[in-house]
């Protein structure tokens, strides 16, 4: 079953000093390759913050808004995922909290991917 | 011939329901299915063991019958048919399932399918409804009553569980010693529920039902020797102990309820009571009190005094207080100003209960009138309290409960 790693994290938090964020980004190396030495992962990809963010919306009349910023003024926002394919929740889970993303302040929101029937 | 076939399949699947619905779930992933299919199972036992005997291992035939309707099912439903594959696929891959190595950890059958059910994915109040009805054999408004909330909202929060269950693939597998901690709460309050049906069976003629509560408290008994540091297993041991000390005292010869006030209290057990104080004192020592403590805490004052005039009510009230604090209810209020009426008289506690009419959660809760009822009585409203009384009369599921309302309203009607 695939699952999908949200990681949610603060704007405002950034790493104090270089040798912590390059200490991070080691993590998130070995996380990278643990998950696909297991061959559970599918994709993976850490997105640019949300001052790059672009929001567009197609009205009811065809007219297209297009807003400079992210759709929802939140604390939290996110930062990137995981896309894995595992057994089930308990699963999930346990690679969510094996993930840096649910550490130095930032957390994950696991959701099941939806499955259609083929027909 | 037949109603004793009909009675030893009633007995093996109360004895078997949590095992056969565990593993069901365990192999399928869907509490609705194994609901359905272990009750289809059920009712094949009820028309072939009459025939051909009672089989020489029945929850094994139980489990069988169970598990092939269920693939009967999968097979008819095309949605489902996909799944049944991907689930073999997966089997496949993962080999030879393992047997549940938690084994050693939880000794005792029950406990581990509490925990098991009690996974923290799910809301506590939904691990918690999951299990008494799935595990305990308790109904979903016995399940509701525990929780104040009516049956349809309980049923709904079940719908919701079962479905995300379903939807996210929640496994149901015993889970490990690491992971008891983080499912204690959910089993605590299992734990506490049986005891509490037992205690005072929300419907029926017997006001105790002494196998669940003795159940609760061999089940806690078990809980303490496995995590002794819990102080929260400490206390619901300690309050289950305190409060059913007072059991043989509760009822009258013909059944009916005696309140605090006027039990025999030279019946009450002592070796009981001297336990849960010892535990009530570990579980309050070492940080902030828990709610289970607290209660453990109020019961030791109440065993403690030589009658209810003498009672410790200041101490029971800043109990109450603290409990209010900690884990904030309308039924600790409801009691805290029972136990303020106590101590500063029944105006005092009248004013406060008066306050909690308007609370939602309270609705349908037989205890709010008859407290209610028991104060007005005291400051001679008497027409006011035959009210309440018939109020509580009419809330009330208990036929004991019901026996004593209408004993009181007999002396207060004019």
């Amino acid at each position: 079953m695939k699952y999908m790693l949200l990681i949610y994290g603060s704007q405002d938090v950034q790493p104090r000093t270089p040798e912590e964020g390059q200490r991070i980004m080691d993590e998130y190396w070995a996380y990278e390759k643990a998950v696909a030495d297991a061959g559970v992962r599918i994709a993976s990809d850490a997105l640019q913050g949300v001052e790059t963010a672009t929001t567009v919306e197609v009205r009811d009349d065809g007219e297209r808004v297009v807003t400079d910023g992210p759709f929802a003024e939140t604390r939290e926002v996110l930062g990137g995922y995981y896309l894995l394919d595992v057994p089930d929740l308990d699963a999930a889970l346990d690679w969510a909290a094996r993930c840096p993303g649910a550490q130095h302040g930032s957390r994950i929101e696991v959701r099941p991917i939806m499955e259609y029937e083929q027909s | 011939m037949n109603g004793g076939a009909a009675g030893s399949v009633e007995a093996v699947f109360r004895e078997e329901r949590g095992r056969l619905l565990a593993t069901l779930v365990g192999q399928f992933g869907d509490l609705d299915l194994a609901e359905e299919v272990a009750s289809d199972a059920v009712a094949a036992a009820l028309k072939r063991w009459p025939v051909d005997g009672v089989p020489g291992r029945p929850g094994a035939w139980l489990l069988t019958t169970a598990r092939r309707k269920a693939v009967d099912r999968l097979r008819r439903d095309k949605a489902y048919a996909a799944r049944l594959a991907v689930l073999q696929a997966e089997a496949d891959r993962d080999g030879p399932a393992a047997e549940p190595a938690g084994d050693e950890d939880v000794p005792d059958e029950r406990l581990r399918l509490f925990f098991t059910c009690c996974h923290p994915a799910l809301p506590l109040e939904a691990q918690v409804a999951l299990t008494l009805r799935c595990l305990a054999g308790l109904s979903t408004p016995e399940v509701a009553r525990a929780f104040l909330v009516p049956a349809a909202t309980m049923a709904q929060r079940i719908v919701r569980a079962k479905r995300k269950i379903k939807g996210a693939r929640i496994p149901f597998r015993v889970p490990g010693a690491d992971e008891l901690p983080a499912r204690l709460p959910g089993v605590l309050r299992v734990v506490y529920a049986i005891f509490t049906e037992g205690y005072a069976a929300s419907a029926g003629p017997e006001l105790v039902r002494g196998d669940l509560a003795d159940e609760a408290i061999r089940l806690a008994r078990i809980l303490h020797r496995l995590l002794p540091r819990e102080r929260e297993v400490a206390g619901l041991l300690a309050l289950m102990l305190l409060v059913d000390a007072r059991r043989d005292a509760r009822t009258g010869p013909d059944g009916q309820l005696v309140l605090l006030a006027d039990q025999d209290r030279s019946r009450w057990d002592r070796a009981f009571i001297e336990e849960g104080r010892k535990l009530v004192v570990t579980a309050l020592r070492g940080g902030r009190p828990g709610a289970y403590a607290l209660q453990a805490a109020i019961a030791a004052v109440h065993d403690e005094a030589a009658d209810v005039d003498t009672t410790d009510w200041p101490q029971v009230v800043a109990l109450y207080d603290v409990l209010a604090d900690v884990a904030p209810s309308p039924v600790v209020a409801l009691n805290r100003a029972v136990a303020v009426a106590m101590r500063d008289g029944p105006a005092a506690g009248l004013a406060l209960l008066d306050g909690l009419a308007a609370d939602e959660r309270l609705r349908g809760y037989h205890l709010l009138p008859a407290a209610r009822a028991d104060l007005l009585r005291r400051l001679g409203r008497r027409a006011e309290a035959v009210a309440a009384y018939e109020e509580a009369m009419a809330l009330v599921g208990n036929a004991a409960e019901r026996a004593y309302l209408a004993r009181r309203l007999g002396e207060v009607r004019p």
